[in-house]
């Protein structure tokens, strides 16, 4: 009778951390933003965040059939895509409108390109492009707070961005309000308090990398207060702080290297205030992010860390080597 | 950026020594039989110079060193010769030529006595390198760099420090520890006859900070021989401790660590004038230079979650790690005894391996048609670096520093890469180990070449930390592997 040992590699023993768990904890830190945004847009919210979520699951487990490939919705990926596309519409979104977002974002953003780990762009910000480009009227429509939860009907106001861009003085927003997220916009990107505190769990749990959001909203402060702006108003405006924490950060869309995240978070910061100020939308945080989302590669590879016993950081080496050749 | 004594990177595992850390050692009853390797260390094989029938003495050499960077091998028990074949060897995946040595039951006088008390003082320290070299010393850590090439600086470096390694960074492992603890005056004489064969003055034994005791006994012994004079004046011999971090007792990162150094990459601590030895080599040349012994035996933690006794062992060099489980009382659970007692075959094995270098998960690879029934993990060394055994036929060789036996419940399925840095992060190296592996998976190993692969030195703090559980060093070496294919 014959036995048999288990042989593999080392290390012989792993970390307890896992990717699914990573998801489920990005959900927990959501989840009170979601009451939030239900709170403050009434039970349409809620609407919009069932189907989002329900779409996207939907979609990933019917593409990962479709492609043979296993099913993998446990990992609890789909879900935070779900509940980040809901955050970054308004809660006025026809249902159906919703359903196209959630399969833009799992299956041409996510699965087409190989699934988790392989897509380039953010699934819920690409999915809002998608959107943005095919049906502005319906995503670019800020909601007003509700009164009462029960409350169905979505009255649509200029959100603070939209005042300031069309220079509407009358409409003005305290920072209180900004703060507590008693303002018109997207359902999940309003409530400061709330997605601050779920950003807080993140970072304890070591999810979150600060290099990312930190200089994303040091740069984007500097930057309107050079053009003018209150820049504490500017940071707690529009989607600055979901963005930064929660989209900014995704691990597969953002570079892996320390010095690589700080540019990219600048990177994005930069981009949004241009955007704001000068770009044909109100808010930029957006396309700042998908636009800083391409440049990935490119950042991973110029922000090598210095190799131990190297003195020349890989950084001079790959700026002086010349170029072509080197993905031979 | 971390302080002084430490480095950049690196992960602090949950370290298990609990299960040995204050067991004093305990010497293995001289076994009945002994496989003895030929080739036991960094460099080139040993060739046999005994021949099946012959009688031989404990502590006679068996192997002749066929070239600079080689160590003879000695029969560490006495008895007849009666095999010289290819065996199992725990760090090679082949057996390798090996001398098979039996000794009478009935032999009472077998065990030597090693009495001998030379003063090495009067000794030169090209005569104390040669008997290093004779008694076949070589790092114990692990690495099993002969000895001798260690202390031979090429011409034209300087040495100016001897660092001597007690960090001991790996979990379960406590063999230097008690050895720190248990035999301190050996191992400060072994420094000082390491400083006269270096011709240099100063020592540093880094210490982590998890053994303290070992540290304040060593410091101690220091001030004691200090006023005895047995430390000269203008030498000085100090214990520093160490941050508690994985991989500190890198020979690098120890450098690093202690003096703020870094070898250049591809380079040898030579480079920096610096020259590091294992404590646990530090005794062993005290033993053979002092007592002409060479390195036949060697302290042994034997330990794990399926050990039934977990006890840090004086072992026979060339003991089965059959033998040195039982000793230790087994494998725990139901089916324990019979995982101890039962034939692997070998061949089959090395298959499980092979078909594993692509797959992802570190179990799957080991079920072929069933699930294997009993889920323990043999390891030769410590969990981060040591290497998976297939057999318990494979010996007790000098770079033996722990012998662990794991229940493998607890390994987790390899999912892709989320690209969440932490590998990067970590990495002792300042490598980027998920381009590695995803490179290493496309078979794209001049690009992994690029990456700086060769400055990998297989920590595995990339794949403990990884969430994904990609088995990031597996996929490394088996770029490396390539690489050096290429090359030939």
């Amino acid at each position: 009778m014959s036995d048999r040992f288990v042989i593999s590699s080392s290390p012989h023993f792993l970390t307890r951390g896992n990717t699914a768990g990573i998801m489920w904890l990005v959900v927990v830190a959501l989840l009170p933003t979601a009451v939030a945004g239900v709170i403050i847009f009434g039970l349409p919210a809620a609407f919009v965040i069932g189907v989002s979520v329900a779409t996207c699951v939907a979609t990933e487990v019917l593409s990962q059939l479709a492609f043979k490939r296993p099913v993998t919705i446990k990992d609890g990926s789909a879900v935070v895509t779900g509940l980040l596309l809901a955050f970054i519409l308004p809660s006025s979104t026809p249902f159906w409108v919703v359903i196209v977002g959630g399969v833009s974002a799992i299956f041409l953003v996510k699965q087409l390109f190989g699934g988790l780990g392989f897509n380039i762009f953010n699934p819920a910000l690409a999915a809002r492009a998608v959107l943005q480009t095919s049906f502005p009227v319906f995503v670019n429509a800020t909601t007003r707070p509700v009164h009462s939860i029960l409350s169905f009907d979505a009255v649509t106001a200029a959100s603070a961005l939209n005042a300031i861009k069309e220079g509407t003085a009358n409409v003005h927003y305290s920072l209180g309000d900004l703060f507590f997220g008693t303002v018109p916009g997207a359902l999940g990107e309003t409530c400061k308090l709330t997605l601050l505190i779920g950003a807080a769990l993140l970072v304890l749990f070591r999810v979150v990398d600060l290099r990312i959001p930190l200089p994303y909203i040091a740069v984007a402060a500097l930057l309107s207060w050079i053009f003018g702006r209150d820049p504490l108003e500017a940071v707690l405006s529009g989607g600055l702080i979901l963005g930064a924490f929660f989209m900014a950060t995704d691990l597969v869309t953002s570079p892996a290297t320390p010095w690589g995240k700080v540019v990219f978070g600048a990177g994005c910061g930069i981009l949004t205030i241009v955007i704001r100020n000068y770009g044909g939308f109100p808010e930029g945080v957006c396309y700042s992010i998908l636009l800083m989302n391409c440049a990935v590669p490119l950042l991973d590879k110029a922000f090598r860390p210095r190799v131990f016993g190297t003195r020349t950081s890989a950084l001079r080496k790959t700026a002086a080597a010349p170029k072509g050749g080197s993905e031979a | 950026m971390f302080g002084r004594k430490s480095f950049r990177g690196g992960v602090h595992p949950p370290e298990h020594k609990h299960l040995t850390q204050n067991k004093p050692i305990v010497t293995l009853p001289t076994p009945l039989r002994v496989v003895i390797p030929l080739s036991q260390h960094t460099g080139s094989p040993c060739r046999a110079i005994v021949a099946v029938g012959d009688e031989v003495n404990e502590g006679q050499k068996i192997g002749e060193s066929t070239g600079f960077v080689s160590a003879p091998v000695h029969a560490s028990i006495a008895g007849t010769v009666v095999a010289v074949e290819s065996r199992p060897h725990p760090v090679l995946a082949f057996p390798v030529p090996s001398v098979v040595i039996e000794s009478k039951p009935d032999a009472t006088a077998a065990t030597a006595a090693w009495t001998k008390n030379i003063d090495w003082r009067t000794l030169t320290a090209e005569s104390i390198k040669d008997k290093i070299k004779e008694a076949g010393i070589v790092g114990m850590g692990g690495a099993a760099f002969p000895t001798h090439v260690k202390l031979s600086p090429p011409p034209g470096k300087t040495i100016r420090a001897l660092l001597v390694n007690g960090a001991e960074c790996e979990p379960y492992l406590t063999t230097d520890h008690r050895l720190m603890l248990e035999r301190s005056d050996e191992i400060l004489e072994g420094v000082l006859i390491l400083l006269k064969a270096l011709d240099i003055k100063t020592a540093v034994i880094g210490i982590e900070k998890n053994k303290t005791d070992a540290a304040d006994l060593l410091r101690e012994k220091i001030r004691r021989k200090e006023a005895a004079g047995e430390i000269a004046g203008d030498e000085s011999v100090r214990v520093a401790t160490l941050k508690v971090k994985y991989p500190q007792g890198a020979e690098k990162q120890l450098i690093k660590a202690l003096l703020g150094r870094e070898v250049p990459s591809g380079g040898l601590p030579f480079e920096v004038g610096v020259v590091v030895q294992n404590v646990g080599t530090a005794f062993a040349v005290y033993e053979a230079v002092v007592k002409d012994k060479p390195l036949i035996e060697r302290v042994v933690t034997v330990s794990g979650d399926a050990v039934a006794e977990p006890a840090n062992v004086l072992v026979r060099i060339g003991t089965s790690f059959r033998d040195l489980l039982a000793f230790a009382g087994g494998v725990t659970g139901s089916d324990g005894a019979a995982a101890a007692g039962v034939e692997v075959p070998g061949a089959e094995a090395q298959g499980v391996e092979v078909s594993s270098a692509k797959t992802a998960g570190p179990a799957e690879g080991a079920a072929p048609a069933e699930k294997p029934r009993a889920g323990y993990k043999m390891i030769m060394g410590g969990p981060m670096m040591g290497l998976a055994q297939y057999t318990l036929d494979a010996p007790v060789i000098k770079g033996t520093s722990g012998f662990l036996v794991l229940k493998q419940g607890d390994t987790k399925p390899s999912v892709a890469c989320v690209k969440c840095g932490a590998c990067v992060d970590r990495c002792p190296a300042g490598l980027m180990p998920y381009q590695l592996g995803n490179l290493s998976e496309r078979n794209d190993f001049a690009a992994c070449a690029e990456f700086n692969v060769k400055d990998c030195m297989e920590c595995g703090v990339c794949s403990f930390v990884c969430p994904s559980a990609r088995p990031l060093v597996h996929l490394i070496k088996y770029a490396k592997l390539n690489l050096a294919k290429q090359k030939k």
